[in-house]
Order: structure tokens, then C-alpha cells, then sequence
């Protein structure tokens, strides 16, 4: 066994548990929204329901993958990779645990971000070649929301980076020995996690997809494997979401020493994809402008203040 | 502003709060085929044809059910017996078009048709959903378990007479002159 | 690292002829944002991450969206496709080959004198800002309000 950050078994090993995580979290939503709606969820398929994944795999593996004749086939079968390979590219920066990591960039943040911002590709590539109404004014709304929320995002991250001195993900995590970013960078946590539920486009930032209003938004045509790799890779981004959340601003695997470090890592990690599916249960869709506005007038303002007074006790002390 | 963060916090936080504190409440589903659920017994499901006390059919075939059905997924032949007693020669609901509207258990003068709680109804072939009589029909009063139609109707059938069901009076001679 | 180099030259090169070729404007843009990206590889195996990242971020992330945002709104069918195929005639090419391929010539001349030393040392994060809040804080400055003046112009047309 060779535990070593970026060996070959690291990586395998990180890429197939991401996966089976974002599949497994298919299972965990339904039972989460039904232990919120008073309800039992899936509960039928092998013990507590677990084999659920298994048959919602068999399921959307047999399935017909259709590719409508007017679609422009070439980016319509491209759009649903990119954001698989955006997304899983980005958890090669993540420090999951000392040793465990596929590599530890000097410019894990950004590479981060640069993801994000390629990933949004997928959603307009899939309206825009899907050539249908709904289809295209989903992947409208997702444009602007995601190019929107990439730039709070980006800056609220910079208060983190300003105290840490780094842009490496592992060094942050490092920086925060003595106390957890939190408590100094609140107002960036926040923003993050407004950001980053709008980056990944859930709920109640759904706009993209909204099924009452635009039927599915931009992946209304799509059906199959093609249809199921937008599905994996939207829990994908929520993992993502959940361990930078940790990374950054909670410690990422520090805890007491009672548990291994990656335990930690994970327990935090879960506590704030619950955390999502607990939004998705409760709070409804805000209108899209809202949300526009909402970014640009509310969100700008906040997170540049935000980085200002950092940046202003930094230097004071 | 400083409006926008306190709804945040008394709207939006608050909501939170409120769903998950439901993760601590029992939940309300009944695991159906190992539960059953509890079914009330005016509930209108599954059609059956009653006997009265004495075993003998209800149904007159007077057709107000057929006519009271708003789906017409009722049809039905009169017949009548040496007795005198009329019922139906066949009586058929089509299950796949029946509603389940309880309009034909209304309409029925002789309390013959009714609705059970009963609802696990599903065939794999449509044709199944098309009951005859025989499978309509049950050994036992239904609801009512009193009630017998000859008994108090003033039709003569067979060992009852006119003027010998329950509470009627003997049939006046209109061509006495006396009372 | 050369290897990666000449990998990620060849996918530039192929990918930005390929956005000249093009004559589904999509497909173009496509092609384009894989132009962007392998430079960006290029600048990282030249020793210089920051230079990558930001070109994947503001080239490929921003400025390509808006792109294909643009192209969202205009409705390009078919007809647009066999205009640009009448415009990709041979006759209008011969021109300009011949005149890249002068300045080609020329290109590859004045490389082949450098020493082509592949080895140079990684220019950071903190780098790069020290020089551009140090020696370079006068053009910082400047784009910024170049930046705000172009934010508020386009606030105050939207408005209208």
C-alpha cells in the first residue's frame, strides 16, 4: 500500500469512492426528503432501500439514448462529458486527509474555479443544442446564473486565501490548526454556500431546470446514460460543494484524535450535503431576477466589503 | 439592507428550523401490502350484488343502476322466474370504465348494489376487468342486513300474495261498494 | 515536460484551424475554448500556473460564455452555415496562405536562433502579484478605472 498524495491507488481509489458517493447520494436525498416530509422513501429495494441505486442504474443503463434528429449531435452528445470531467477534474485539488489527494496545486483554488467556469459549458452546450424552447431559455437562465455566482464565489474564497497566504487547498487546511476560518471568514462562508448552491444549480437555485415552469430546463431532451451522467454529475457538484465547504472554512479533516483524519473529513462533508438536501426540502424557488438581483445588488457589494475589511486587519496586524 | 438579513433570518432560517425539527416526527406512511391500511366501510370501492336474508337475489334488474351510471359500465337483462320474482338473466360492470362514483348504490331501490371497501382490483389483462354476475354476486346481505324487498313490497310472487308483505294492507275491492 | 509541450502545441494548433474551418459557429466556438485551454496547458509547462489558470478562468470560463451567450440569441440556422461555406472558397485563400506562410518562415527562423532551453523556473502566484502591486501598480490602476468606466457605461446603456 503505497499512501502517498497522487500515487496511482490514491487516485483510483478517490475517483471510484467520489462516484459511488455521488450515486449512493441518490439514495441518501430521498431518504433525507422523506425524513423531512414525514414520509419512509425508498425503502423497498434491499435493505433499507440501499439497492435503490442499483435498480435507478439498471434502469437508466437500459433506457433508450435518444439523440432528437434535429439536435446538432456533435455538442449534445459532448455537453453532459464536460461537466462530468469538469467536475471530476476538481476533486483532483481536494486534500481529502494528510497523504490522501491527487495533488497538491499551488494554485488549488483557482484550478478549482477554472472548473466551475468550464463546467457551465455543459448546461449552455445542451440547451443551445437541443433546439428546443425550453431547452434553450434553461440554458439562458444557467448562463447568467452561473456566470453571475462565479464572481461572488471567487471573491468570497479571496478572505480565506488572504488569511491562509496560500492558494494551495492543503496549506489551507493546515493554516486553520489554530481555529477554524468560520468564525473570521462567517461572511464569506455564507456567501460561498449561497454561490456554490447556485453554481451546482439545486435547489431552491434550480432555475436551470425548473420543472414547473421550463420542464427540465436544459436537459429536457436528453434521456439515458446521457440524461443520467447530468443527473450524477449534479450530486457530484454537491459533493464538491460540501468538501470545499469543509476544506475551506471548517478544517477539512482536523478534529479531536479519537477518529481517523478522513472520518472527519467525511462526517463534514455529510453534515453539509444534508445541509443541501435540508435547503431543497424547505425553502421554495426564488424568481429569476430575484436571484439576479439578489447576486448583483446584495451578494457584490457584501462579499468585495467583506475581502476589504480582511484584507484591512491583516495588514493592522 | 438590514431588512433583507432579518427576513433572511426569520423567513428563510426559520423555515429551515421548522423542516427539520419534522425529522423527529413519526411518519405518516402505512407500508401497504404488509399493513393494511384501515378502510371505512362507507369507503366506494369494489361493486358487489347482495343477497337478501333469505338468500335469494336482490336485484330486481330494474336498470336505475345502468341508468344512474354516468360511465355506463353497467348492463344488465331482466329475467323473471316461475316464482314471479324478476333478476337479472346477466349483470356486467366493466370495472375499467367504473368510477367508482357510488351513484348506482343511491339509485337502487332494493339496496342490492353496493360499494365495499375493497380497492386491490388490478388485472393484467383488460378483459378481467369485465365482472359477470357470478363474480358480483355475494352470499350475504351486504350493509343491510335486514332489509328484503319482496317482504315489504306489494308485488306477488310466489307463497306471498298481494296484501301479505310486512305492514300492508289487505287490497281494497274497487267493485264493492262496501268498505 | 516537452513531450507534454509539443503535445498541447499540437492540439492548439489543430483545434485553431479547425475554428477557422468551421462552419457551424458552435462547433467553431467549441473548438476555440479547446485553443484557449491547451495555451493554457502551454503556459503551465512553461513554468507559469497563475498565467494558466486565469486564462482558463477569464478567457475559457467568461469571455467564451458570453460568446456562445450571444450566439444563443441570434437564431443561426442553416442559412448562416452556407454563407460561411460560400466565404470558405478556395480563391479567397491563396492570398492570405501565402502571405502566413512568409510570416511562418519568418517565425521559425528567428526561434530556431534562441536556445531552446525547455527548463525555466516556475513564476508563482506571489510573483506575479509582488510585481504587479510593486513596479506595475501604475497599470493595475489604470485598467481598473479603464474597467470601472466601461462597468458604468454599460450599467447607464441598460438602463435606458
Amino acid at each position: 500500500m503505497n499512501w502517498e498524495v497522487g500515487s496511482g491507488l490514491n487516485i483510483g481509489v478517490i475517483l471510484l469512492t467520489v462516484i459511488i458517493v455521488a450515486a449512493m447520494l441518490i439514495w441518501v436525498e430521498r431518504r433525507l426528503l422523506s425524513l423531512w416530509q414525514e414520509r419512509l422513501g425508498p425503502n423497498r429495494v434491499g435493505p433499507f432501500g440501499l439497492l435503490q441505486v442499483v435498480a435507478d442504474m439498471i434502469k437508466i443503463f437500459t433506457k433508450e439514448d435518444w439523440v432528437p434528429p434535429f439536435a446538432d449531435k456533435f455538442s449534445f452528445v459532448l455537453a453532459p462529458a464536460i461537466i462530468m470531467v469538469a467536475i471530476l477534474l476538481s476533486f483532483a485539488v481536494v486534500p481529502f486527509a494528510p497523504g490522501v489527494g491527487v495533488i497538491d496545486s499551488n494554485i488549488g483554488v483557482l484550478f478549482v474555479l477554472a472548473m466551475a467556469s468550464i463546467g457551465a459549458y455543459s448546461v449552455m452546450l445542451a440547451g443551445l443544442s437541443s433546439d428546443n424552447k425550453y431547452a434553450l431559455l434553461g440554458s439562458l437562465r444557467a448562463a447568467a446564473q452561473m456566470i453571475s455566482y462565479e464572481v461572488f464565489m471567487g471573491v468570497s474564497l479571496l478572505g480565506v486565501v488572504a488569511l491562509s497566504g496560500s492558494f494551495n487547498l492543503r496549506e489551507i487546511v493546515l493554516a486553520q490548526a489554530d481555529g477554524w476560518y468560520v468564525i473570521p471568514q462567517f461572511i464569506g462562508f455564507v456567501i460561498f454556500l449561497i454561490a456554490g448552491i447556485a453554481e451546482s444549480h439545486r435547489l431552491p437555485f434550480d432555475i436551470p431546470e425548473a420543472e414547473q415552469e421550463i420542464c427540465a430546463g436544459y436537459h429536457t431532451e436528453y434521456s439515458g446514460m446521457k440524461f443520467g451522467m447530468f443527473f450524477v454529475g449534479e450530486y457530484l457538484g454537491l459533493v464538491l460543494i460540501s468538501s470545499l465547504i469543509t476544506v475551506l472554512f471548517f478544517g477539512g479533516w482536523m478534529g479531536p484524535e479519537f477518529l481517523p483524519p478522513i472520518i472527519w473529513f467525511v462526517i463534514k462533508s455529510f453534515i453539509f450535503i444534508a445541509f443541501f438536501i435540508l435547503l431543497r426540502a424547505a425553502i421554495p424557488r426564488p424568481r429569476y431576477d430575484q436571484l439576479m438581483s439578489y447576486g448583483w445588488l446584495f451578494l457584490l457589494p457584501l462579499s468585495l466589503l467583506n475581502l476589504l475589511v480582511t484584507g484591512a486587519i491583516i495588514l493592522s496586524t | 439592507m438590514l431588512k433583507l438579513i432579518q427576513d433572511t433570518l426569520t423567513s428563510q432560517v426559520h423555515t429551515l428550523w421548522l423542516v427539520f425539527k419534522h425529522a423527529f416526527v413519526k411518519a405518516d406512511t402505512v407500508q401497504y401490502p404488509e399493513e393494511a391500511p384501515y378502510m371505512s366501510p362507507r369507503w366506494r370501492g369494489r361493486i358487489i350484488l347482495s343477497r337478501d336474508p333469505d338468500g335469494e337475489e336482490r336485484c330486481v334488474a330494474c336498470n336505475l343502476c345502468a341508468c344512474a351510471c354516468p360511465v355506463d359500465c353497467i348492463a344488465l337483462q331482466k329475467a323473471e322466474d316461475e316464482d314471479g320474482r324478476w333478476y337479472p338473466e346477466f349483470f356486467r360492470i366493466n370495472f375499467s370504465r367504473c368510477i367508482m362514483c357510488g351513484f348506482c348504490e343511491e339509485a337502487c331501490p332494493t339496496n342490492a348494489i353496493q360499494l365495499t371497501p375493497d380497492f386491490e382490483m388490478a388485472e393484467y389483462v383488460r378483459q378481467d376487468m369485465v365482472w359477470e354476475k357470478e363474480d358480483l354476486l355475494i352470499n350475504g346481505t351486504g350493509k343491510y342486513h335486514d332489509y328484503n324487498f319482496y317482504r315489504v313490497a306489494g308485488k306477488s310472487i310466489k307463497g306471498k300474495d298481494k296484501g301479505e308483505a310486512l305492514n300492508e294492507a289487505e287490497p281494497v275491492n274497487v267493485r264493492s261498494l262496501l268498505p | 515536460m516537452s513531450l507534454l509541450f509539443y503535445l498541447a502545441a499540437f492540439v492548439a494548433v489543430i483545434s485553431t484551424v479547425a475554428v477557422i474551418l468551421q462552419t457551424n459557429v458552435v462547433h467553431a466556438l467549441i473548438y476555440l475554448i479547446l485553443s484557449l485551454l491547451s495555451v493554457a496547458v502551454i503556459f503551465y509547462v512553461l513554468g507559469s500556473p497563475f498565467a494558466a489558470v486565469l486564462e482558463a478562468i477569464v478567457y475559457a470560463g467568461a469571455i467564451m460564455v458570453l460568446f456562445l451567450f450571444v450566439i444563443m440569441m441570434l437564431n443561426l440556422g442553416q442559412h448562416t452555415r452556407d454563407q460561411e461555406k460560400k466565404w470558405l472558397s478556395l480563391k479567397g485563400w491563396i492570398l492570405p496562405c501565402l502571405l502566413a506562410g512568409v510570416l511562418l518562415f519568418q517565425l521559425v527562423s528567428v526561434l530556431s536562433s534562441y536556445d531552446q532551453n525547455m527548463a525555466p523556473e516556475t513564476v508563482g502566484v506571489l510573483e506575479v502579484s509582488a510585481l504587479l502591486f510593486g513596479p506595475y501598480v501604475l497599470a493595475v490602476e489604470l485598467a481598473s478605472i479603464l474597467l470601472l468606466a466601461g462597468l458604468i457605461s454599460a450599467y447607464h446603456l441598460a438602463k435606458k
